[in-house]
């Protein structure tokens, strides 16, 4: 049984070889079953092993497939591990990436780069399997950095147009400074546990006294890894760029998978950030900060998937509060109810942007319910599944994420609940401007105007369905249920918790919580409703006049410019310098001498080259001779 | 008895050999190569190696040196057709030759291999014991040495064949 | 034989070297390539007779042994070397090295 968890990153890895390297030969029907199955039997694969963890008596599965590097006293082997946490990063990868699969084969059929697309995305998903299932940190480092070229490639994708390719290599660049810090963290684990592999270092970690500097310096530095790819403060500007990629992308791999990478990765290290309260408090403030940040950025744009992109990079902000504040079990929750509905609005969006023929303003849109019903009604599911709103997935994990830290710090509890509250705002905003009232596109785009084919519908369907009941895993004790999610990934935590004391919410206070954010999401919904339309009030359009304040919103508080300033120009200054001053007076001269120099002696001794082999043989004789003398 | 023996096998090695190198006649060359062999051979001899004393025989004089006579003859160069190098490279030949025979005795004396006989047994260059050592410790590279004949003969064939298909 | 005994090691030694230099002297002075093959042979042989006298002296017939190896390897390399000769004898009509001297760029 052990035998098969190596399959569940093998049918990714065929499927990308197959299409990637014969796609071309073979017609776009086979490649869609190809990719999307070889999707679709990890998936399976992905359920067994769950079963098994869950049944196993260790809860952790270790399969060792052969040694990689052995040098010195650095062993590292290329082995997986099976437990609660990969097991179920195993079924949302594969379980929301084949819907994903399955909606593209309709989203893409046009495209020409259709067999590129699928092979991508294949080695996209072969990579995160690799970063969850790995069992030390260096295949964690290896799909890490595996996932951030597939996503360089499929942002780029459309790679005839400039801005996109520039919108890659700036997600490339930002993730490379995140990676470097995550590097570091692994070197310094190395370093102060001898090994990398998570089961000895964690074993060693329970040993260690709490607020050591050394684990400080590791869990900061893995964070700084965390914030390049799950797109934090201050690293997070690619990721709204990244939208130039396909849409199936940006849900796949911008919004439900790869950007939770950082969360998975510290929910993995828990014990060493338990150890470090410190770092906690770091990652605690950076996570609500970005929430708050890209909500209020969010509340202005005018981008259909650039606001979904803002409010990834807002909910990624509050997954990673919950990590902070310790409640690893509830950020792990929010990864999956946010990979069901943030999927699904990214596919509706997709579908919109599809029957709109490629436009993404949403000043241009609206009205699109009476067009697009099935799309309508799922991008309803997820938006109310966003917002907080009971039964959907996000009112259970997101409702805990703000209970962990009230209990955690009152203040981080009122700068998170100002934040899921402009999310309700902005997600309805959204919504509204897009469904409903009168259209406001073209006649030509109005014609043109339909429901997406099955293959699209489908996998939104099977989402929305996911997002309505995707929370019940986590009910709140609150009801008296007992809250599985807890249950199941309790061996990996268990550790912390054994170093954390159990904080404890009365009750009563818990129900307040859910009460009033429950209340204040419904009064967002109520403004964005009598704003939008009731009052009819439209975004301004390109050019017009808007007060400052909304200004600096819709321009996302200049930080694109901030950072050209602070570090492109000077940058370039020092580049231009050092190109004028010293590449040119001096490196160039004296590499230009050397080369000449060689050159020249070479001229000069080939006339020793006399073609006599007489000379030869006397030469040698000679030489010879003197060697023996000198000995 | 056996030291003047040595002296003369040696005396006769050297004056032949100084003689294949210095005769202007190629045919020459190859008869007194033939005996400075034979001069060899009675060094085995006296070394106790008579098998291969025997072998020696048979290879080289027998063997090597009927295939150079046949390459000269087939060539047609029993004439004195070789041009003499210039006075100049001659000496120059010389001195270097002398250089290197001289530092070659000086290596040697500066190692002072002044070694005295070991405990030789008499039967060591029979054939049986050399057969034995042969067919036990060496077999490998014995039958790897077939190989190498394999690879030259096949090689020679090609190399002998005119090439018409001028390819 | 106690006949050996009465010829010290170092008469062999002197005695190879010698004969592996008259070779060495014969490489370098004649032009005929013919000659300084035959010289090559010779110097083969010093080193040969050196093998089989250590052999004798200590006693150890592992040096004999490799006597026969390198009569293997000088059959074999005097048919390839005479068949290089002969071509190129034939297509130039002469083993002299001097005019062999095509090996500059």
């Amino acid at each position: 049984m052990n035998q098969l968890i190596p399959l569940i990153p093998l049918f990714p890895l065929i499927g990308f070889l197959i299409v990637g390297l014969f796609g071309k030969k073979i017609s776009k029907n086979s490649i869609s079953i190809l990719a999307s199955g070889s999707i679709l039997a990890s998936f399976l694969v992905s359920v067994a092993v769950f079963v098994q963890v869950q049944n196993s008596a260790s809860h952790a599965i270790t399969v060792n497939l052969f040694d990689w590097i052995s040098s010195g006293k650095l062993h590292v082997s290329f082995s997986f591990l099976a437990d609660p946490l990969s097991a179920l990063f195993l079924l949302i990868i594969t379980g929301v990436g084949f819907l994903i699969h399955v909606y593209s084969v309709g989203y893409m059929k046009e495209d020409e780069g259709f067999h590129r697309f699928f092979a991508y995305l294949n080695l996209f998903v072969f990579f995160m399997l690799l970063l969850v299932l790995g069992s030390n940190y260096l295949i964690l480092f290896v799909g890490w950095e595996g996932v951030g070229l597939c996503s360089y490639l499929l942002i780029g994708f459309w790679f005839k147009n400039t801005a996109f390719n520039n919108a890659a290599k700036k997600a490339f660049i930002m993730n490379r400074i995140g990676d470097l810090g995550f590097l570091l963290g692994i070197l310094l684990i190395y370093l102060t546990f001898g090994s990398i592999n998570y089961i000895e270092v964690f074993g060693q970690a329970k040993f260690f006294s709490s607020e050591q500097p050394v684990i400080t310096a590791i869990t900061l530095l893995l964070f700084i890894g965390a914030m390049g790819k799950s797109a934090q403060l201050p690293l997070y500007t690619w990721l709204p760029d990244a939208m130039a990629g396909p849409t199936p992308v940006s849900a796949l791999i911008h919004a439900a998978t790869m950007v939770t990478a950082g969360v998975y990765m510290i929910a993995r290290s828990n014990i060493l950030y338990t150890l470090s309260p410190f770092s906690m408090q770091v990652v605690a403030i950076v996570g609500v900060l970005t929430s708050l940040f890209a909500a209020s950025i969010g509340l202005f744009q005018n981008d259909i998937k650039k606001v979904l992109a803002y409010s990834t990079v807002s909910q990624l902000g509050l997954m990673f509060l919950a990590l902070g504040v310790g409640a690893y079990t509830t950020g792990v929750f929010h990864v999956m109810t946010h990979a069901f509905f943030k999927a699904l609005l990214f596919l509706g969006a997709g579908s919109v942007i599809h029957a709109m023929g490629g436009e993404q303003d949403i000043r241009k849109m609206g009205g699109l319910k009476k067009y697009l019903p099935l799309t309508y009604l799922t991008f309803l599911a997820g938006t109310l599944a966003i917002s907080g709103i009971f039964p959907f997935a996000g009112f259970f994990s997101k409702d805990e994420i703000l209970a962990h830290t009230f209990e955690h710090n009152k203040f981080l509890w009122f700068l998170a609940s100002i934040a899921s509250a402009m999310t309700a705002f902005y997600m309805f905003r959204l919504l509204y401007l897009t469904f409903f009232s009168g259209f406001r596109g073209t006649k030509e785009q109005e014609h043109h105007l339909h429901e997406s084919p099955k293959s699209m519908t489908i996998p939104l369907i099977l989402l929305a369905i996911l997002s309505l009941v995707g929370g019940f895993v986590g009910i709140p004790e609150v009801f008296h249920v007992s809250h599985w999610l807890n249950g199941f990934l309790a061996p990996v935590f268990a550790d912390s918790e054994m170093k954390t004391m159990p904080e404890y919410t009365h009750h009563g206070t818990e129900i307040t919580l859910i009460l009033f954010a429950l209340s204040v999401a419904i009064a967002m919904i109520y403004l964005a409703n009598n704003y939008y339309v009731r009052l009819g009030k439209r975004p301004p359009e390109e050019g017009a006049a808007i007060p400052p304040f909304q200004k600096v919103l819709y321009n996302k508080y200049y930080v694109d410019e901030l950072y050209t300033t602070v570090f492109m120009k000077p940058f370039n200054w020092v580049s231009d310098k050092f190109y004028r001053f010293i590449e040119l007076r001096f490196v160039n001269v004296i590499v230009n001498s050397v080369g000449e120099g060689v050159s020249w002696g070479s001229r000069t001794l080939r006339l020793l080259q006399t073609g006599s082999i007489e000379f030869y043989l006397l030469i040698m004789v000679l030489s010879i001779a003197l060697i023996l003398f000198v000995r | 008895m056996t030291l003047y023996l040595f002296y003369f096998l040696s005396f006769l090695a050297i004056i032949s050999a100084l003689m294949v190198v210095v005769s202007k006649n190629p045919v020459n060359s190859v008869l007194f190569l033939i005996i400075t062999f034979f001069a060899i051979a009675g060094h085995y001899v006296l070394l106790n190696a008579q098998f291969l004393a025997a072998v020696h025989i048979i290879v080289y004089a027998g063997a090597i040196m009927v295939l150079f006579l046949y390459v000269i003859m087939m060539m047609n160069f029993s004439k004195e057709s070789e041009p003499s190098k210039t006075k100049l490279s001659q000496i120059v030949a010389t001195v270097a030759g002398g250089i290197f025979l001289i530092t070659l005795i000086g290596a040697l004396h500066f190692y002072d291999v002044d070694m005295s006989p070991g405990h030789s047994d008499p039967g060591a260059g029979l054939v049986g014991a050399l057969g034995k050592v042969l067919f036990s410790k060496f077999l490998l590279p014995f039958e790897i040495s077939s190989l190498l004949f394999l690879a030259a003969m096949t090689g020679v064939v090609l190399l002998g064949k005119k090439n018409n298909d001028n390819s | 034989m106690q006949t050996i005994h009465n010829i010290p090691m170092n008469m062999y030694l002197l005695l190879s070297t010698v004969l592996f230099s008259i070779g060495v002297f014969g490489v370098l002075l004649r032009r005929n390539a013919i000659i300084i093959f035959m010289c090559v042979e010779l110097m083969l042989n010093a080193v040969n007779l050196l093998f089989v006298a250590f052999s004798a002296y200590l006693g150890d017939t592992q040096g004999q042994v490799f006597v026969f190896f390198i009569m293997a390897v000088a059959a074999a390399e005097v048919a390839v070397g005479l068949a290089i000769l002969t071509m190129i004898h034939r297509n130039t009509g002469s083993v002299d090295i001097e005019t062999l001297n095509k090996l500059k760029h």
